[in-house]
């Protein structure tokens, strides 16, 4: 009797255990950059932007060349590095304190100017590494540390969904909200990923990946309750899907 | 015939993995691994209801389990 091996770990992930809690999303989201890195052959060509976050040190995880840049920043660096390096590959992973709170100028004039750069963006609602804080994508009633009564539509503002802004600017030619849930939704995930990718390698523009993601600990909930979490509380509020595809425009 | 391997030791007890077997055959064991965490596991007599199907490899955030499958036989 043969047997062949279904699922492994792709190559490109390094082989030493994350620095992230039970049940973080973060190891999911390396996990499926890295397969499609491999399977679109582009693991030799790739520009790994990192940021600032529990996700900052993704250059230990993925086996790529990569820049560390300030807090909110990576889509300016990112622009920096493809305009230079028009044969590489670049792309930036983000959580959304950095891209929706200190980097909201960065993501949006990089996605308007409709640079070739591809984003990973991780939405766990929080401001994770820091422990905790409320983070422009908290929704309404969800305590944090610094809204600990939960926050307050009236003083805080609503959750801000980013998909929906950077699907709505000019530049942008691939714009998709997803989620890790679950193993249908993880499936969805990746195609958008290779979707996002493409369009990049294609020279058509900008790509953007939004990851409803867990952070069980900042939640202060166990993992289990955390993924149903998003089932049952995040994504009603961000609706899953695409918010722009040029390659499909017109056709509809 | 498939069965699943897991990597103990990058193992972190999250259990997300047993919420999407089908066959319901993944429990968290006894035992800790050097990290501190109680590792999942398949008991060896439930291997046999293993389907191959690799959702729990896909969901586990930490790359613990491989999955095998045996190979069709050729005609
Ligand atoms: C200029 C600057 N301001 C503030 C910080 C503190 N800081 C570190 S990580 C972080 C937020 C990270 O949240 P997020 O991007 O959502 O990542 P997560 O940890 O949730 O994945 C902040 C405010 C910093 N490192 N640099
Ligand atoms: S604090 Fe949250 S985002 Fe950071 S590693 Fe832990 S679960 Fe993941
Ligand atoms: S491969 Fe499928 S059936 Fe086998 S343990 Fe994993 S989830 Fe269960
Ligand atoms: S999902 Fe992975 S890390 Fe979590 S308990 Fe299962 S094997 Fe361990
Ligand atoms: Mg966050």
């Amino acid at each position: 009797m043969s047997e062949k091996l279904v699922f492994d770990a792709p190559e490109i992930m390094i082989d030493r255990p994350t620095h992230y809690c039970p049940g973080c999303h973060h190891g999911v989201a390396h996990r499926l950059v890295g397969e499609v890195l491999t399977e679109m052959g582009l693991v030799d060509d790739t520009l790994c932007v990192g940021s600032i976050g529990c996700s900052v040190f993704i250059y230990n995880y993925l086996d790529v060349d990569a820049v560390e840049a300030p807090h909110g920043r990576a889509p300016a660096v990112a622009t920096g590095l493809k305009r230079a390096h028009k044969d590489k590959f670049v792309f930036t992973y983000q959580g959304d304190g950095d891209l929706a709170s200190i980097g909201l100028a960065e993501i949006v004039h990089a996605a308007n100017r409709g640079e070739k750069i591809s984003v990973v963006f991780v939405n766990n609602t929080v401001y994770g590494m820091t422990g905790g804080q409320m983070a422009p994508t908290t929704l309404v009633g969800q305590k944090s540390t610094t809204c600990p009564d939960g926050r307050c539509a009236d003083e805080h503002g609503q959750a801000i969904r980013m998909s929906e802004i950077i699907g709505g600017l000019g530049g942008t030619a691939y714009c998709e909200r997803v989620s890790l849930d679950s193993v249908k939704n993880i499936r969805r995930a990746k195609k958008a990923l290779r979707k996002a990718f493409e369009m990049q390698i294609n020279g058509t523009g900008f790509g953007f990946v939004e990851m409803l993601s867990a952070c069980p600990t900042n939640w202060k909930m166990d993992p289990v309750s955390a993924n149903t979490r998003i089932t049952e509380e995040m994504i009603p509020y961000f609706p899953l899907g695409v918010f722009k595809d040029v390659t499909k425009d017109g056709e509809e | 015939m498939a069965r699943v391997e897991f990597r103990e030791e990058r193992c972190k007890g999250c259990m997300l993995c047993s919420t999407v077997c089908p066959k319901k055959i993944i429990c968290q064991s006894s035992r800790f691994n050097q990290q501190g965490y109680k590792v999942a596991e398949v008991k060896a007599e439930d291997m046999e209801n293993c389907t191959g199907c690799t959702s729990c490899a896909l969901i586990c955030p930490d790359l613990v389990i491989k999955v095998y499958r045996e190979e069709k036989k050729e005609k």
